[in-house]
């Protein structure tokens, strides 16, 4: 362990030395956003595919219209908050511009530039689409304030040097597909539910010592960081469940077995539970496809 | 239905009741067995949401006898006491071949709430059983999410 944090201290300050030019802090412009017109139903089901509430409800809550933050993800390098997202706009994100929003959930960059940790999984909402996020952020709007202040995260030198995380997303955070052959329809909007939206890569893939996905062992099942235990491997031929078997599990979280699905996939099918039946069987199609030659 | 919904909340709190207890006189084969036996009622609860799960799935047709039976087991087991196989001392911090994290022994425990909802919606179920396949499919998601509501906080996912 202390060798991977000197190695991390030294491959960090290097990166920050000579990186600060080249990974400056990407924004989405207003250009991008402009020409989709907002629409907060929809939203709200891009709001469950993409999972928010499960990270910035309140520790235990179920309300996923309530937005204070305050959960904890313990990792190794330390132990980080959700912050209050409600549309309050002295605690919560109620004063932020649609251009604000959209750059932090797309890019992982403040308001003010700064790099976010990758916790917030913007590696993987970097693929997702920008009229999506506008729908998305209309139904954010839609919420209630809430004036829990947002949590300090608890996180030590050097990995609390957020202009270090330039040199890790240079690194780690790719807009471009994992799976790029030739897909159907339905496999694409499936790709487009687990590699961006739904984010499954980031508790299924398994991580290297600096904490990026290794995509070539893409969902192959990975340690839960700061618990006992894995999250599965959910390549097919690991899995070895039907289409129809993902579809039931993504709306019951019950098995094949009927069993039922624990941990933190819970929290999934809470959101996944409210998607159409079309999304579903999309992301069962792109599921076969993984690991299958 | 209401009169039994508090029986079930009532054993449900009873079970933590007698979880709070410490007990040093518990050897190592009771503990064993308490597993066992914990392990083989949850397997009861997989068995018959078998049935009513290959009739959403349609993989069999719907048959409200059936489907009734399947509901009924499961609201019985739901209400079954179990205090005496939540055994303190049998987490899987403590013990091997067990994935119950000490968190369902730990002070302001909310498992005999979970144990309740899971009572509702088998409740639920039974009438949903009994009625037609598109009520049945749409008590799944409740079902299996009061299931998933106790496995989230306190059962460890395999190694
Ligand atoms: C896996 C957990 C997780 C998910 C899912 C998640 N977030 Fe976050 N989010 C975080 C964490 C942790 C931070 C803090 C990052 C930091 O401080 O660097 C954060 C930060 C943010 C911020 C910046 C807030 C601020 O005060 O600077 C916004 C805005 C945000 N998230 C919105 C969203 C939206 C919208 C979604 C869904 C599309 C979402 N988040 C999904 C964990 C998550
Ligand atoms: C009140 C909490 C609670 C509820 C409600 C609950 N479970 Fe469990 N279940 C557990 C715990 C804890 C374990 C781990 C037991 C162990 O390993 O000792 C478990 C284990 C299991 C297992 C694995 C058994 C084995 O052989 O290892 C299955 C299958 C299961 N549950 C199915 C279900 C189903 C289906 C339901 C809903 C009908 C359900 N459970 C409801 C707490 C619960
Ligand atoms: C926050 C972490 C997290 C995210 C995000 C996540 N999962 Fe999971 N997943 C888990 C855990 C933990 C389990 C093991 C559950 C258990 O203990 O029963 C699991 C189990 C599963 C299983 C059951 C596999 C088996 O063999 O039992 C499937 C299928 C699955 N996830 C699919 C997905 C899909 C599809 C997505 C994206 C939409 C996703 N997961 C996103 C953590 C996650």
């Amino acid at each position: 362990m202390k060798r991977i944090i000197l190695i991390l201290f030294i491959v960090g300050c290097v990166v920050a030395t000579i990186g600060l030019v080249i990974t400056r802090p990407q924004r989405v412009s207003a250009e991008t956003l402009a020409g989709f017109t907002p629409d907060a139903d929809r939203g709200k089901l891009v709001y469950a595919a993409m999972g928010c509430a499960s990270c910035h409800m309140a520790p235990g809550s179920d309300d996923q219209t309530r937005l204070p933050g305050g959960k904890a993800f313990l990792t190794d390098f330390g132990t980080f908050y959700a912050p209050n997202i409600s549309s309050d706009p002295e605690h919560g994100i109620g004063d932020w511009t649609d251009e604000q929003i959209a750059t932090a959930v797309l890019r992982g960059t403040s308001p003010d530039n700064q790099h976010y940790f990758p916790v917030f999984p913007y590696g993987s909402y970097v693929r997702a689409n920008p009229s999506d996020v506008v729908d998305l952020i209309a139904h954010l709007r839609t919420l209630e304030p809430d004036q829990t202040p947002s949590r300090a995260h608890d996180v030590g030198f050097p990995f609390n040097i957020r202009a270090s995380l330039g040199g890790w997303k240079l690194l780690f955070t790719d807009p471009d597909w994992i799976v790029t052959q030739d897909l159907t329809e339905q496999e694409e909007r499936g790709r487009l539910l687990v590699e961006a939206m739904g984010h499954c890569g980031e508790c299924h893939t398994p991580r290297n010592i600096f904490g990026g996905m290794k995509t070539d062992e893409w969902l192959a099942g990975a340690a839960i960081p700061g618990k006992k235990g894995r999250t599965p491997d959910l390549r097919a031929p690991s899995l070895e469940w039907s289409a129809a078997d993902i579809v039931a599990y993504l709306k019951t979280g019950l098995t094949p077995e009927y069993d039922s699905a624990g941990g933190e996939m819970v929290d999934v099918i809470a959101n996944t539970s409210q998607l159409p039946d079309s999304d579903l069987s999309a992301i069962a199609a792109y599921l076969l496809l993984i690991g299958a030659s | 239905m209401r009169k039994s919904l508090i029986a079930g909340l009532a054993i449900a709190g009873v079970a933590v009741g007698a979880i709070a207890y410490a007990d040093n006189h518990v050897s190592d084969a009771q503990k064993e067995a308490a597993v066992k036996a914990r392990k083989a009622h949850m397997t009861l609860y997989a068995f018959n949401l078998g049935t009513l799960g290959a009739m959403a799935k349609e993989e069999m047709p719907y048959d409200a006898a059936a489907a009734t039976a399947a509901a009924d087991a499961i609201a019985a087991l739901a209400q079954l006491p179990q205090s005496g196989y939540w055994l303190p001392g049998t987490d899987n911090q403590s013990m091997e071949k067990t994935r119950a994290l000490p968190a369902i022994w730990a002070d302001g425990s909310d498992v005999g709430t979970k144990a309740g909802d899971l009572v509702k919606a088998a409740m639920e179920m039974q009438t949903a059983a009994a009625m037609d396949l598109d009520s049945l499919k749409a008590a799944m998601g409740p079902l299996g999410a009061s299931c998933g509501g106790c496995h989230k906080s306190f059962r460890q996912p395999d190694e």
